[in-house]
């Protein structure tokens, strides 16, 4: 320990005059000029007292992988046709491709797939009558990197909707290989929050397959067609509607080719709706040409994630790039969606799989509770150390009120997270945190029963202590360092205030408790020890 | 004032009956940790998937009404906790979130059509997926494990080996006799209670530590092997004082948060309170005497 009583106390003073700087800012404002050069951070309070919304997302995978091979396949088929290879099937088996062809075609077919689908492996080849079943899959490496493309993408995806809604101080990270981990703190409406960033907004446009609609119901679909709902909303009742459309699958314009989204408030017009307008990119703008030229008098499906939104007639060429979807949208409604399709559509739907909200009154209940349980915790372990140690359970209580100041200022500079067990930590703090002094004051008591003088008492019961102390701060650091490491949240706030609170302990009730004795015994030299 | 002085209490007198009435209590806790295991315990949504939801209620309502309600609106496999002396109410199901609508959603609609007269405000709610519980029982294995690994090793390097596997029986003890607590008294256990029982175990520990670290210095002057069992006597009897008195403060300030801290701190306070009683039996009740029956071979 160091030797000059000044120098131990410039410390103690220096730490003191720091942590009480650092934890002003949870008390006064800082202002004028004062504001530039103090700490503004106020002690970073966790979900569950500030309230808020923390989600834990995950991403189909499954789906994904579903929609590469879709997308494969479709484009195979595509080259197959135009390139001359002639096919009698082609049809998904998990994730591999398999194509009937004859026995002649098997190496136009294999030179195709190298040349051109270079990714794709070639598996087994079977006869199928004389006809031969020739399988071709995505090699697993391709596949795990789709997957971790596909999460970063949701991630970012997600970000953008957050920041674009508007919520402070978001947390937006992966979790393991397909988790997605959202906070969203003081988010004032959590079901509107959810529906946002829980969105597929995967958009498309689709041609009504109006043959079919016209034979009726009872008739078949054809493979090439599905049926969707079209949602329509009753504007003075709110309630909405779904009834049956039959559309062609392929989907002829998608989401990615748009550059903008905007509310569109329909003009003064009474009973005009609420419109979202979308505006396309060069090669979007061409092909929503193309498609509205080839198509007059059809009806061109507007689709968001499975669900028909409006399928007006196409009345004319249209070019320019520029479409509207109306659905009977509420203000709130026309504005979120702008912001899904401006943010860009998720690689495939989202599962909500933990979802804890808690609402502000819920928070400052908590925040309430724990002080008042802080407070009186101080205020009884106080009080029974002076009477069970008198005036060196003053000396305790001094080093006790060190280290929760420590505390506090240590939780503020490195912008820790308090929680709710961590305000329960730091009750448990006090209760244990004496624990260093009351080992030492015991040893100081037995070594005046051996008629030490009182100096060698106080340097004796410091110096025999001192393991026993040791050794057991660092049984609790092991265990508090694994509640960091794998607890969640809240459980992390305890962690680390058992964490701050033990290693400032060994400071203050050691340290910090012997300096004062020191300079008592050295200024009034006591031949009794009030202990 | 000093409530205990000069005692010459023979800890290891009473081993036999120590281990007896322990080995009891850790069977308990054994069977209640199986039927944990098995899922067959009352235990949170954290781990079995589920929803739970914490209404406040701005006028009277009664528990069976509420439960009518919720079972009309069709949730039928519901849990509900009344917090004593307010109007919060704890509705807790197996049921969690569709991609359809949220239960939370689900709730409210339910609460404002069948009990129309009183207002309510959601306080929170918390929705744990179906599979999310597992990956987290995983981990709260491993915690454990880890933790206890970590324990023993430094005990075992800092001491001797055998004193860091008593250390760890009797944290084991400590642990599995509050898990059986828990069990018999039908708590809930979540994530909170976990970590109560790793914070049991660090705390038993320091108490094995002090009393071992006395044992370590009593030993060194020890004439001959006999005496071993005086040692382990003068060393407790030398740190009771500091075990009373630790033990106090920390029960003060863990009461306090039974009294004050509210529904979800309480019954993590509560374990620890347990804890503390149990952990500081077993420093000197259990740790200390099996080293002394294993350097004696006799039980």
């Amino acid at each position: 320990m160091i030797k000059s009583l000044k120098l131990r106390f410039i410390l103690i003073l220096v730490f003191l005059v720091v942590s009480i700087i650092y934890c002003l800012p949870n008390v006064v404002e800082p202002e004028g000029a004062w504001k530039k050069y103090l700490p503004s951070d106020k002690i970073h309070l966790g979900l569950d007292l500030k309230g808020g919304m923390h989600l834990l997302l995950e991403l189909d995978t499954t789906k994904l992988m579903d929609n590469i091979v879709d997308r494969k396949m479709s484009s195979l088929k595509d080259t197959m046709i135009s390139d001359g290879v002639r096919f009698l099937g082609i049809d998904k088996k998990g994730s591999s491709i398999v194509i009937t062809v004859r026995g002649d075609q098997k190496e136009k077919l294999f030179n195709l797939v190298g040349n051109k689908f270079p990714n794709l492996k070639a598996g087994s080849t079977k006869p199928d009558g004389d006809l031969l079943s020739v399988e071709f899959l995505l090699p697993e490496s391709e596949l795990a990197s789709i997957k971790e493309n596909a999460v970063n993408q949701a991630l970012e995806t997600i970000r953008n909707r957050i920041d674009q809604f508007g919520v402070s101080e978001p947390v937006i990270v992966k979790q393991g290989e397909n988790q997605l981990l959202v906070q969203l703190p003081g988010v004032k409406d959590p079901q509107r929050a959810l529906e946002l960033i829980g969105r597929t907004a995967q958009l498309e446009f689709k041609l009504v397959d109006e043959e079919t609609m016209a034979k009726g119901e009872t008739t078949a679909i054809p493979r090439e067609s599905e049926v969707l709902k079209i949602r329509s909303k009753n504007r003075e009742t709110g309630i909405v509607t779904m009834t049956p459309i039959v559309l062609k699958k392929q989907a002829l314009l998608t989401g990615e080719l748009l550059t903008d989204a905007k509310i569109n408030m329909g003009g003064s017009d009474i009973g005009s709706e609420i419109s979202v307008s979308l505006e396309f990119n060069a090669e979007g703008a061409r092909l929503f040409d193309k498609v509205t030229s080839e198509n007059v008098g059809k009806r061109l499906a507007i689709v968001l994630d499975n669900n028909v939104y409006s399928a007006p007639q196409i009345r004319e060429r249209i070019s320019g790039g520029r479409a509207q979807i109306t659905g009977g949208f509420t203000m709130e409604e026309a504005k979120d969606l702008a912001i899904v399709l401006r943010a860009g559509a998720l690689p495939a739907p989202v599962r909500v799989v933990q979802n804890i909200t808690i609402g502000p009154t819920l928070g400052q209940d908590s925040i309430n509770k724990g002080v008042m349980a802080t407070l009186l915790a101080g205020i009884l372990v106080i009080i029974f150390m002076v009477i069970y140690y008198r005036f060196s359970g003053v000396i305790a209580n001094v080093a006790l009120a060190l280290n929760l100041i420590y505390l506090l200022g240590v939780f503020s500079a490195f912008k820790a997270t308090m929680t709710l067990p961590g305000i329960a930590g730091i009750a448990l703090t006090i209760g244990m945190g004496v624990d260093s002094n009351v080992l030492i004051f015991e040893r100081i008591r037995d070594e005046l029963r051996l008629g030490k003088t009182v100096r060698a008492a106080v340097d004796g019961g410091y110096t025999k202590a001192w393991s026993a102390i040791f050794d057991s701060h660092i049984t609790t650091l092991i265990t508090a360092a694994v509640l960091f490491i794998f607890g969640t949240g809240p459980i992390k706030g305890f962690a680390i205030t058992l964490i701050f609170g033990m290693i400032i302990n060994l400071f203050t009730a050691v340290f910090g408790s012997k300096s004062i004795f020191d300079w008592i015994l050295s200024k009034y030299k006591p031949r009794t020890l009030s202990i | 004032m000093e409530l205990i002085k000069d005692t010459k209490i023979d800890f290891v007198g009473f081993r036999k009956k120590a281990f007896i009435f322990s080995g009891i209590l850790v069977l308990i806790g054994v069977f209640a940790f199986i039927m944990i295991a098995l899922g067959r315990a009352n235990l949170s949504i954290d781990f079995t998937g589920g929803t739970n939801v914490q209404v406040r209620f701005a006028g009277k309502v009664d528990i069976g009404d509420l439960r009518k309600a919720l079972t009309d609106g069709g949730i039928g496999d519901v849990q509900i906790q009344e917090v004593s002396g307010t109007r919060d109410f704890f509705i807790k199901t197996k049921l969690s979130d569709t991609e359809k609508e949220s239960l939370q959603s689900k709730i409210t609609t339910i609460l404002s059509t069948q009990l129309k007269d009183v207002k309510f405000e959601i306080m929170g709610s918390n929705m744990v997926g179906p599979g999310v519980g597992k990956t987290l029982k995983k981990y709260a294995i491993i915690a454990i494990i880890l933790a206890l690994l970590g324990i023993i090793a430094y005990i075992a390097w800092r001491f001797t080996f055998i004193s860091g596997i008593a250390a760890t029986i009797a944290t084991f003890h400590d642990v599995l006799v509050i898990a059986g607590v828990f069990y018999f008294l039908n708590r809930e256990f979540n994530l909170l209670i976990i970590t109560a029982l790793l914070t049991i175990a660090g705390y038993s520990l320091q108490d094995t530590v002090v009393v071992f670290d006395r044992i370590r210095e009593n030993s060194a002057k020890m004439k001959s092997r006999d005496d071993f069992g005086n040692v382990i006597n003068t060393s407790i009897n030398e740190v009771l004082s500091r075990t009373i008195v630790t033990g106090i403060t920390t029960l003060i300030s863990l009461g306090a948060i039974m009294i004050f801290g509210g529904e979800v701190l309480f019954d993590f306070a509560f374990a620890l309170f347990m804890g503390l009683i149990v952990g500081t039996y077993s420093s000197i009740f259990v740790a200390s005497p099996i080293v002394y029956a294993w350097r004696k071979k006799n039980i």
